[in-house]
């Protein structure tokens, strides 16, 4: 399918445009809540990690943690945005059950990082820029249960308080792929920073997508006026929470929207709930219900004001990023800008990848982590840091790839030997006896053997050059597989005479 | 010095030195004290009584002070205003909401004053929330004044909304209480009762622990007998709190030694913005009496102008509301506090049912005038734009101290009304902080000083208004007040057998 189809939807009465706003909620790795002391440990029993403010106690107060400003200085930074050295924190009123004090401490007019960027990097190469709107530091809600008794619902106020950072996109997004891209890279950035723990099952990480369609050119419009109006009514589906379900729920709203306008409907701006089950949104309030929070600035805190030194200390300890990284890789290895992507999506792969491509054939490495260790991986449901084999015992091996001690087809062997066995592949290569032949006599002597035993197929390769990879296979066979295959190609060639490569 | 002829007379400065000197134990002056809350019960001053808490408080003092380990209050028993948590003792901010809240926690004021020493009596009285001029508000039946009109038996308020902390000292049932002024609620109630109190500088006493009702004008401060105990309190009140992020990290100088200093060369400015229409004669000729006394005493009388002093009490109205409806969000039946006994089919019911049970006519008035001022399309209308009158009313003050060191104007627009007069009448209620609003709006410290007598024998006081942090000042100006005033007026013992 090519990059463009996928943007656009064909219906009855023509093509139409998806475009893609992302609002994702991501709680600060912080071990203490935004405003209270109280820890943020994740799985603990229900209401013990609250303090009287998370509680919204009278005459409790709220009182910033500084880790957690930190931490958002550190986020506004990394997605290339502007930090705003004086931000205020307001309250958002509304009354819910898991919202102790009736309103959310969040940020409204003056957020403390300004507008950003992330960019994505898409299978076919093109890169696309999704910019970003300014980031707000706030508190998260507690959460509440609703399944654990047939007459009442149970507070759990464990999250009540925590760090949360409101990450939202411009909508720059144009298909699921790109919306699910801007996802993995998003959490790849925090994940470097070190600022989110990005896991989405355990609702650290949670997206809203927003979702309009527009007739075809109506984007490219928005982009050259900036003017909403050539773009069409979103709707906002909440409860998305993994990679494959901002796909799925994308797809499906985009079409649920084009059937509607195409059936002389029009397109209500809505907040929907993606079921994952059913994979399709519902409708959970319209704009008329929407709350009005009521927003103002909270007067228990006063503006948080940043020291210009302190930011630029922060900067100045930033680790290296997805997008550095990724240059230095095609830079250092030589790798294509596609392999440098993905291997840097990750910061773990990334490290892995490092360290096995050191003093080795950097191509030959990333191939190596993608066809062989990532397959590997993947079929026994491992991630890159569970790998048993590590990133040192697959150096080994490339190396001993590369300077012809053992075959690409012995290497995959070895591969799968430390894979299930373990041990140091250096050891097991001599152990077992898995050098590769290079030795000429020998390898005549076997090739000598194969045509002896094959005069038919002596003569047919005379009429098809091409069965010459029947020979080395036999010779290989022959050789427990240790042949080094371009020696035996030579032999085969000199005795056969076969035409020369080119 | 001679002991007074009852020990419920002492002034808090007196009872200290005789504490402190063995002239009289904490628990003689602490049992003393209690007997006169118990006789006082027809004034309504207390919500909740804790005399036996009080007799462990003193045993424990008379034990520091048998081994010469006295604290600076050591042994003097205080009334504490009913917003204030305390630890394992009911406070319930005069709400109904509240009726049933036991705190786990101390508030940071009580537990400074407990840290240096003083022994708690009970919680005292006042309206719902700290909203209202009468304490007539509260849940917990209205507190009357001790004073009565001459030649009349008709109940007077104490005003509000500290009104049983000011009854409770003006009446000597304890040697002084903590208040809070979000509008005037200490000064007004002192003016009235002929007590002195004091609105510190916004940031000088902690508000955490404190029932909140608008963060950015709530200030806790002393209600006392006279000058020097304000003095002597507030230094024992006052701290920066790492758990209040809007208290301030000053020195807290000690009052008491620099409140002779007299105002020699002091300027005094006299704001002509506080002449209004309407005002009792008595109000305007008291103010001209506390120049002359002042000016007598060496002091700079100087007229200046305060422009934006009417709009103050319009944004104040705006402002006090829009944080109260915020901050009363927390009061929902779920957590704690009263929660509705009628059938229920969801949340939303709960929180309908619980809040119009739980909270009085004036503090759900004030709710709905809050989310009005906060809602789409009105914010910009009210709220934002009471916030720039409360810049331009602090500029005004800034500008003022271009030409004095502090201000005097009168306290209340009058002495105190008849229970019952204002009550149906909101704005003529809120009125009665037209003097007193414009501080809490600049975040100053304000304090009320007994001055004189109406024709019909009720008190009334003076204000001084001082810059921020410059307490010690407004102290020593209101000092010198009282001492050319020399106010010893009290009210007849009506109430007891």
């Amino acid at each position: 399918m090519s990059q463009h189809a996928s943007k656009t939807i064909k219906g009855e009465t023509g093509d139409w445009e998806i475009v893609i706003g992302m609002e994702v909620h991501a709680q600060v790795l912080s071990k203490a809540k935004l405003f209270s002391g109280a820890s943020t440990e994740f799985g603990a029993e229900p209401n013990s990690h609250v303090s009287f403010v998370d509680a919204a106690m009278p005459g409790m107060l709220p009182v910033i943690n500084r880790f957690c400003v930190e931490q958002a200085v550190k986020t506004g930074l990394g997605l290339k945005a502007k930090i705003n050295n004086r931000s205020v924190f307001d309250r958002k009123n509304y009354f819910y059950p898991d919202l102790p004090q009736g309103y959310q401490i969040s940020q409204f007019k003056d957020p403390i990082v300004g507008e950003g960027e992330i960019l994505l990097d898409m299978k076919d190469g093109e890169t696309i820029r999704v910019g970003m709107e300014p980031l707000h530091l706030g508190q998260d809600a507690g959460t509440s249960l609703h399944d654990q008794h047939p007459d009442y619902s149970f507070v759990d106020l464990n999250r009540s308080g925590t760090a949360l950072m409101e990450i939202v996109s411009k909508p720059h997004m144009r298909s699921s792929e790109e919306a699910a891209a801007f996802l993995k890279k998003l959490r790849a950035i925090v994940r470097y920073l070190g600022t989110c723990d990005g896991n989405m099952d355990e609702g650290s990480m949670r997206a809203d997508v927003n979702v309009s369609v527009c007739k075809a050119g109506g984007y490219e419009k928005f982009r050259e006026t900036g003017s909403f109006k050539h773009l069409g009514t979103r709707c906002e589906i909440k409860n998305v929470n993994s990679m494959r379900f901002v796909q799925m729920a994308v797809e499906y709203e985009a079409r649920r929207q084009v059937e509607i306008i195409e059936g002389g409907g029009t397109i209500k701006q809505e907040t929907r709930l993606y079921d994952s089950k059913q994979n399709e949104t519902r409708s959970m309030r319209s704009k008329e219900e929407a709350h009005d929070y009521r927003y103002f600035p909270d007067p228990d805190l006063l503006p948080l004001e940043l020291e210009q030194a302190w930011v630029d200390r922060i900067k100045a300890s930033l680790p290296e990023l997805p997008d550095e990284k990724k240059a230095r890789f095609i830079k250092d290895f030589g790798i294509s800008a596609y392999d440098a992507g993905v291997l840097v999506g990750e910061k773990e792969l990334a490290d892995f990848y490092e360290e096995m491509a050191r003093g080795v054939d950097a191509k030959a490495a990333a191939n190596w982590l993608n066809n062989e260790v990532l397959g590997r991986l993947n079929r026994d449901g491992l991630g890159i840091t569970q790998s048993p084999v590590s990133a040192a015992a697959n150096n080994a091996i490339i190396r001993m790839m590369g300077d012809n001690t053992i075959s690409g087809k012995l290497a995959k062997d070895l591969l799968d030997i430390v894979w299930s066995e373990g041990g140091d592949p250096v050891q097991i290569v001599e152990q077992r006896g898995m050098k590769q032949v290079t030795d000429t006599s020998a390898i005549e002597k076997a090739v000598d053997a194969v045509i002896a035993a094959n005069p038919d197929k002596v003569e047919e390769i005379k009429a098809k050059p091409k069965l010459a990879g029947w020979f080395v296979g036999q010779v290989m066979k022959q050789t427990g597989g240790k042949a080094n295959p371009a020696a035996v190609n030579a032999v085969l060639k000199a005795r056969l005479n076969l035409p020369g490569e080119g | 010095m001679l002991l007074p002829s009852k020990l419920t007379d002492f002034t808090l400065a007196d009872a200290r030195d005789a504490v402190a000197g063995k002239k009289v134990s904490s628990t003689e002056l602490t049992k003393a004290f209690s007997k006169a809350v118990t006789d006082a019960k027809p004034l309504n001053a207390f919500v909740t009584e804790t005399p036996q808490k009080a007799l462990e408080m003193a045993a424990a003092s008379d034990a520091r002070i048998a081994k010469g380990e006295a604290r600076p209050l050591e042994g003097l028993p205080l009334a504490i205003k009913d917003l204030f948590c305390t630890k394992g003792v009911k406070t319930t901010a005069g709400s109904n909401i509240l009726n049933n809240f036991i705190p786990p926690y101390e508030s940071t004021v009580t537990q400074n004053l407990w840290d240096a020493g003083a022994v708690m009596l009970g919680k005292t009285n006042m309206d719902e929330f700290a909203m209202g001029s009468s304490n007539e508000t509260s849940y917990y039946k209205p507190v009357l004044s001790p004073w009565r009109a001459k030649n009349s038996n008709a109940a007077l308020v104490p005003g509000g909304s500290s009104g049983g902390s000011a009854t409770a000292v003006s009446a000597n049932l304890c040697l002084g209480a903590t208040g809070t002024d979000t509008g005037g609620s200490i000064r007004q109630p002192a003016a009235v009762t002929g007590t002195v109190g004091l609105k510190p500088t916004y940031g000088r006493c902690s508000r955490w622990g404190t029932v909140a009702f608008a963060s950015s004008l709530d200030q806790a401060g002393p209600m006392t007998r006279t000058v020097r105990d304000a003095a002597i309190l507030l230094r024992h009140m006052a701290s920066v709190d790492p758990k209040d992020s809007t208290s301030v990290d000053m020195p807290v100088p000690d009052y008491e030694a620099t409140l002779e200093k007299g105002v020699k060369g002091l300027r005094v400015g006299i704001p002509k913005e506080y002449r209004i229409d309407g005002a009792p004669p008595e109000i305007d000729a008291l103010w001209q009496k506390g120049a002359d006394w002042l000016k007598a005493q060496g002091a700079e009388i100087v007229e200046v102008s305060l422009p934006h002093t009417k709009y103050a009490l319009p944004a104040y109205y705006i402002v006090a509301p829009a944080e109260a409806s915020s901050n009363l969000a927390r009061y929902d039946g779920v957590r704690y506090g009263h929660r509705t006994q009628q059938p229920i089919h969801d949340i939303t019911e709960l929180y309908e049912k619980s809040r119009a049970e739980g909270f009085g006519a004036e503090v759900r008035r004030r709710i709905l005038i809050g989310t009005y001022v906060l809602s789409a399309g009105y914010y910009d209308a009210y709220y934002s734009r009471a916030q720039k009158i409360r810049t331009l009313i602090l500029q005004d003050f800034e500008r003022a101290w271009e030409a004095c060191d502090v201000l005097l104007t009168p306290a209340t627009p009058g002495p105190a009304f008849a229970l019952g007069e204002k009550s149906n009448d909101p704005v003529s209620m809120y009125l009665n902080d037209v003097f007193t609003v414009t501080v809490n709006l600049a975040g100053l410290p304000g304090l009320a000083v007994p001055a004189g007598l109406t024709a019909d024998g009720l008190p009334l006081g003076l204000q001084i208004i001082g810059k921020a942090f410059d307490e010690a000042t407004v102290l020593c100006a209101g000092r010198s007040i009282e001492t050319a005033a020399n106010f010893t007026a009290k009210p007849q013992h009506w109430w007891a057998a």
